[in-house]
């Protein structure tokens, strides 16, 4: 088995390309944590392109249920069908659909889970979900089947920390969080996302953002998503570097709340 | 030597189990450390520490640990130059030995052991604050339960300490286990059972008439709901200001509960007087009397506050801390109103228990006989208290 090494769109720090490799080896879920724009569901995108291996989201909803993961059988449409009698409603295999780790369980070859912003649904999701990322494996009562997984995949949860998960849930996973990237990193990634920007532009730029960053009684710090647009508004806007040094243009492209933004100017 | 770490850990507060240490050891049998010191620092940390926040308690440990040194400013930083100049060092061997000398069964026992004299040390004190907010074994700068480390005056100690590491002020994003409080708050509820009125259960309908072949099938059940309302009164005085993360914790819970019939929330400054607060940045507020002719006893109260200020604030007309209220009921008198008329309450304090024992305190629990600290296990209490009153009542 290859180890994930990072993936040329990703810019994956040293201990964290270590704690994927960890948990690919150990065969347990990964818990990703960290603040937005870290790149936590951006990770699993990455490691199915590195490894080469087809990647299952599943991007959880406040109304998800955990059992939506694994398959659904819709009776309805089978009733239906029965009706006008057009189709063969004998196997009511036909009428379950795998969810995302259904369809990743049933797989000959190994693949990746991605379960995104899992702390999105009820408290008692994670803990639904215990047996059956522990096990692999779980039963349909309709058909009486029992899916195996053939291969474990791999499994990425990425969390926002709305929620506190469940301790007998964390038992079970490797966690890591990812802190929020250092002007180095920054660097790199802005040099992924625009390869010819003026050096110039970018540091004074990276100086700004990691001002404001440190101003401490701002609701909503920006983060790198907000700092991408931003660079390019100033690029596509011609902005001078040197004036950059004095104001700070396009304020709002940075700054997403109202306070924030009447503090600042 | 390598177990007492697993200990030292746990002594320290992280919550850690014998399931992650196996996890751990597994993963060292496999030879995932790859003989680094500096690897084995993320392996344990991925497997063992399960919240960011703990991550500045875990270099802490680690630092103590392995290198025998004082914990000092900017541990993890200087935790891990030690630990890229060391990368020969000969841990492994030192584990290696360590692995061969513990079975599982005797690891248990220790576990099992160990666990018991911490009981026997701990127990009844503030246990889940200390455990939420770190380490609830005596760590100055740590334990005053999810205080925001660094900010206000108050811990000085704390903020001494904690203010220049790396993973410390992740601390203060910390929603302090929002989790737990939530899953008391579930159990707040008294589910109305009105016999008369039917409703239509449409999932169950659907799954019945689907399994007998499409014959229609309606399936009636009783309304079941929750048919708690809940009146949530928070104290924002000064005194409350080193409580705020705790209050926002338990209020963030509450407002994530969306089982209860109504709720509704309201703040004050030190004790309720004409007025109460909408919000607590804009100066909207509600007359307490036209709020107390809006609710009546099927209402449940929770009152939220450290009951501490001076006792003429209380005893005294015109006693408000805020000079725009005066007020001409003096503040036990406005207490005693709305105790009255809202019959099943309870007050949380977050103030430790020992110092219930000040005038202000006294004087409100001589009305508000059901105080409980603003712990979970307060809070559990609390709820039990409340549940037994709904009971009661119906």
């Amino acid at each position: 088995m290859n180890s994930f090494q990072g993936s040329s769109g990703y810019i994956a720090s040293e201990s964290l390309t270590e704690i994927v490799n960890i948990a690919i080896e150990l065969e347990k879920p990964l818990v990703i944590r960290g603040e937005p724009g870290t790149g936590k569901t951006l990770l699993a995108r990455s490691i199915s392109e590195s490894l080469g291996l087809p990647l299952h989201a599943w991007h959880v909803k406040s109304t998800s249920k955990a059992s939506e993961g694994l398959y659904t059988y819709d009776a309805l449409q089978r009733l239906n069908d029965s009706r006008f009698g057009d189709k063969d409603v004998s196997q009511i295999g036909h009428y379950i659909k795998l969810g995302p780790l259904g369809q990743a369980f049933s797989k000959d070859e190994r693949s990746i889970v991605l379960i995104d912003e899992i702390d999105k649904a009820d408290m008692e999701f994670p803990n639904d979900l215990l047996h059956e990322l522990d096990a692999m494996s779980f039963y349909i009562p309709e058909t009486s089947e029992t899916i195996t997984a053939k291969k474990r995949p791999i499994v990425i949860i990425t969390s926002n920390a709305e929620k506190e998960l469940p301790d007998a849930f964390l038992r079970r996973c490797i966690f890591h969080y990812i802190s929020f990237p250092n002007k180095e990193e920054m660097r790199a990634i802005l040099d992924v996302h625009f390869p010819d920007l003026a050096e110039k532009l970018v540091e004074m730029a990276l100086e700004k953002f990691y001002w404001l960053r440190s101003i401490d009684d701002l609701r909503k710090r920006p983060s790198t998503s907000e700092l991408l647009d931003w660079v390019q508004a100033l690029h596509r806007g011609q902005f001078p570097v040197e004036r950059l040094k004095k104001e700070l243009p396009f304020l709002g492209v940075l700054l997403k709340k109202e306070i924030d933004l009447e503090r600042m100017s | 030597m390598f177990l007492d770490f697993f200990f030292l850990m746990r002594e320290k507060g992280l919550r850690i189990t014998v399931h992650e240490w196996e996890t751990l050891l597994q993963a060292l049998d496999r030879g995932l450390d790859r003989q680094s010191l500096l690897n084995f620092y993320f392996l344990c940390r991925a497997i063992c520490v399960k919240s960011e926040s703990e991550y500045d308690l875990y270099d802490r440990c680690f630092a103590y640990f392995f290198r025998d040194i004082k914990p000092v400013a900017k541990v993890h930083d200087e935790l891990l130059e030690w630990l890229k100049n060391n990368k020969e060092a000969d841990f492994k061997e030192l584990m290696k030995r360590q692995l061969k000398t513990l079975s599982r069964e005797e690891l248990i026992k220790e576990f099992e052991k160990r666990l018991k004299e911490q009981k026997e040390r701990h127990d009844g004190g503030q246990y889940w604050i200390g455990t939420g907010g770190s380490s609830p074994f005596g760590h100055g700068g740590y334990h005053p339960g999810g205080i925001r480390v660094g900010g206000g005056g108050m811990m000085g100690t704390a903020s001494q300490i904690a203010s220049a590491r790396q993973f410390s002020d992740l601390r203060r994003d910390r929603i302090l286990d929002t989790r737990s409080i939530g899953m008391a708050l579930k159990k707040l509820r008294v589910l109305g059972r009105n016999q008369a009125h039917l409703e239509l259960d449409v999932d169950q309908s659907i799954k019945k008439t689907v399994a007998s072949g499409g014959e229609i099938d309606i399936v009636l059940r009783h309304e079941r709901r929750n048919t708690i309302k809940l009146l949530l009164l928070l104290d924002v005085g000064g005194s409350m200001t080193p409580y705020t993360h705790l209050c926002e914790t338990l209020f963030t819970a509450v407002h994530q509960s969306n089982h209860f019939k109504s709720f509704r929330h309201f703040y004050y400054h030190n004790c309720p007087y004409d007025y109460l607060y909408e919000s607590m940045f804009e100066n909207k507020y509600i007359k307490t009397k036209d709020l107390l002719k809006d609710v009546d006893e099927s209402w449940t109260l929770l009152m939220v506050s450290d009951a501490a200020m001076h006792p003429y604030e209380l005893t005294q007309q015109g006693g408000a801390i805020d000079f725009f209220f005066q007020n001409d009921l003096c503040g036990l008198d406005w207490l005693k109103k709305i105790s009255k008329r809202l019959p099943k309450s309870a007050w949380l304090n977050p103030r430790p228990e020992q110092h219930w024992g000040i005038a202000s305190t006294q004087l409100i629990r001589s009305v508000f006989t059901h105080m409980f600290p603003l712990t979970l296990k307060g809070v559990e209490d609390a709820i039990s208290h409340l549940n037994l009153l709904n009971q009661k009542a119906l």
